[in-house]
């Protein structure tokens, strides 16, 4: 197919342009110019007709440039006409100018400074209007918690089983080998420095202390709002998507209740389990590393840790562990119960999700920190 | 066509298609013509829409011969598959727009990916599809989880129809539209053939649509074509499947009346 070509010639008061060739999509690119230097045609002529009748073939994209040319024509006050049009292009001719081609202006961006302003202003009353979510679904647990309490048959056992395996058991491996991990590098980063002091030994108050009161915890929470807290927002979202969420709404059960309640209490339960199991994998490695790098018995470790750390450190880390889960879940559910209905959203909470409830794990682990230093443990 | 078109667009033969160890066709014939609408029922899993994906190339087949605009498709290489795959358009049961992109965007992709146009004439052309499909130019900025179903599909068959294909893929266009709404896009179907003179291949269920619209049917069943021609053959048919289908509840007594008189 050749492409299509566009010749001027004067005739008489008017101004003809032939167009031949193949005025089709494929040749859009090369066609475009040519309507384009034919409506800059300076002529003192009044009159300018389009002759078709040697075009091959006509599709959408040339009957909208010949189309535009006799708009743009029009509009400069040009008496306009199409000649030679066969029959069977018709219906497509009169679809294509039938349009408007118009769509309503954007409506006018403000200055940078108050569009800036504004989305600061937008941003800051979303995370207020989260903080109320979080708040009401904590509302909303508790009560199904109480209602359960009193009547026990109802809360959904065989799902909180189900959900503990995949929170808490199938956790266990990635916990324990991240955990030995940062408890070795702990050691090793620790011996390296102590040891220029000759304070090698104290490595193991540094392990002991930061591991059970502070890392255990933080680090298992971190990778439980990655793995189950993502898990759980977008198990959600693609029920709210498919519409199973108001599909148990209208059969009369409460979504917290059915959904939400198994999950939240499964994570109560496996993230203190976690973090015990973290915390002695971390001690393991920071031991191993310390015995091999840095030369320090076992039994010398053992006996070292047993005289750095009390009871009250492992107490501080464990007792953090349930209020940690408790946030993860609730952030973890309020932003899969916020999923619209395209897949960018789906993806958008999960992201979400993930990142405030770290964040949060981390806010909470503060509050902790000055809690516990006001009352002197 | 300046290469001349054969009068089948289409030609599949002896298509044979496997899911699992499940034979979902076995030795399906079948010619789509140039410019004819070609309605396609079957039972639910009869594998209707097995038939257009394998087709379109979505499946991968056993046996057969599937021949699109006079090409081989198991002998064409990369670069012809490419051209192919611009001459038709597909309208998928869900519409399956871009959720991240605007309506706009979603019909300027294929364009933008295929034609390196200008901008003004990329966007000009977006428009132009939108009001052939009956839309208002102001849906251009909307994003799909903005429109209604019907107006999801609309915007599928703008873009579906984005490069002025030769071929056009429905699959099940008027499922989930109330009556009314069927109805336009079935005459909506029916302008943009007659204008645009593309060949439809159309997967459907609704009766009226496959009477209004359709030139010929092609009825799909364990894994054959049992039965193809137009309305008023499929009216008169003997197999049992057919005559349940087609003189069942749902269908209408005018037309019956009409194969009469």
């Amino acid at each position: 197919m050749t492409a299509g070509t566009l010749v001027s010639q004067a005739r008489g008061d008017g101004l003809d342009f032939a167009a031949a060739g193949s005025w089709t999509a494929e040749h859009a690119r090369t066609l475009e110019p040519l309507i384009n230097a034919a409506t800059r045609h300076k002529s003192p002529v009044r009159r300018v007709a389009i002759d078709v009748a040697r075009v091959d073939h006509i599709d959408t994209y040339g009957a909208w440039l010949i189309e535009r040319a006799l708009r743009t024509w029009n509009s400069q006050g040009y008496e306009t006409r199409i000649i030679g049009l066969p029959e069977s292009y018709r219906g497509l001719f009169d679809k294509v100018s039938a349009g408007t081609h118009k769509m309503t202006p954007m409506p006018r961006q403000g200055n940078a400074i108050v569009t800036t302003l504004e989305s600061v202003g937008r941003t800051m009353t979303l995370v207020g209007a989260d903080v109320i979510l979080l708040a009401q679904m904590l509302g909303a647990l508790v009560i199904a918690f109480l209602r359960v309490l009193v009547r026990p048959h109802t809360f959904r056992f065989t799902s909180m089983v189900n959900q503990l395996e995949r929170v808490g058991w199938n956790a266990v491996p990635i916990i324990l080998l991240i955990t030995l991990l940062i408890g070795a590098i702990l050691a090793q980063q620790g011996i390296f420095h102590f040891r220029r002091f000759g304070a090698d030994i104290y490595v193991v108050d540094m392990v002991g202390v930061l591991v059970l009161r502070e890392l255990g915890v933080v680090i298992v929470c971190i990778m439980v709002a990655g793995r189950s807290g993502s898990s759980y927002t977008a198990e959600l979202g693609s029920m709210k998507m498919r519409e199973e969420i108001d599909a148990l709404r209208t059969m009369g059960f409460d979504p917290v209740e059915v959904l939400i309640l198994p999950r939240i209490l499964a994570l109560v339960i496996a993230v203190p389990i976690l973090t015990f199991l973290g915390s002695m994998a971390a001690l393991y490695g920071g031991g191993l590393v310390s015995w091999l790098y840095g030369g320090i018995n076992p039994a010398v470790f053992i006996s070292r840790l047993r005289d750095a750390i009390s009871i009250e450190s492992f107490e501080v880390g464990m007792i953090k562990a349930p209020f940690m889960a408790v946030i993860i879940g609730l952030v973890a559910c309020v932003e899969g119960l916020q999923v619209q209905g395209s897949a960018e959203s789906l993806g958008t909470k999960t992201t979400d999700s993930v990142v405030k409830s770290i964040f949060l794990v981390i806010v909470l682990d503060g509050a902790f920190a000055i809690f516990f230093a006001s009352i002197g443990i | 066509m300046a290469n001349g078109h054969a009068d089948a667009v289409i030609k599949v033969r002896d298509l044979v298609v496997d899911f699992l160890s499940h034979r979902v066709l076995n030795g399906v014939s079948l010619d789509l013509l140039h410019g004819e609408i070609l309605g396609f029922v079957g039972a639910s899993g009869a594998g209707k829409s097995t038939l257009a994906r394998t087709i379109i190339g979505l499946l991968p087949k056993r046996a057969g011969l599937i021949e699109v605009l006079g090409v081989d498709i198991d002998k064409a290489d990369d670069g012809l598959k490419r051209a192919i795959d611009r001459r038709w358009g597909i309208l998928f049961q869900q519409g399956a727009l871009f959720s991240s992109l605007t309506v706009g965007k979603n019909i300027e992709f294929p364009i933008r990916e295929y034609l390196r146009l200008s901008n003004r004439l990329t966007t000009e052309i977006a428009i132009a599809k939108l009001e052939m499909v009956g839309l208002s130019p102001d849906v251009y900025r909307d994003y799909p989880s903005e429109l209604s179903g019907g107006m999801i599909k609309r915007v599928a068959l703008a873009r579906a129809l984005a490069l002025d294909p030769e071929i056009l893929f429905l699959d099940e266009p008027t499922s989930g539209l109330d009556p009314i709404s069927a109805g336009e896009f079935d005459q909506l179907i029916l302008t943009l053939q007659e204008t645009l003179g593309i060949s439809v291949f159309m997967v459907t269920h609704d009766l009226d649509s496959l009477h209004r619209v359709c030139d010929r049917i092609a009825v799909l069943g364990e894994g054959k074509i049992l039965e193809i021609g137009t309305m008023d053959k499929m009216l008169t048919s003997q197999h049992p499947w057919l005559k349940a289908y087609f003189h069942g509840a749902r269908a209408h007594a005018d037309w019956h009346v009409a194969v009469k008189g």
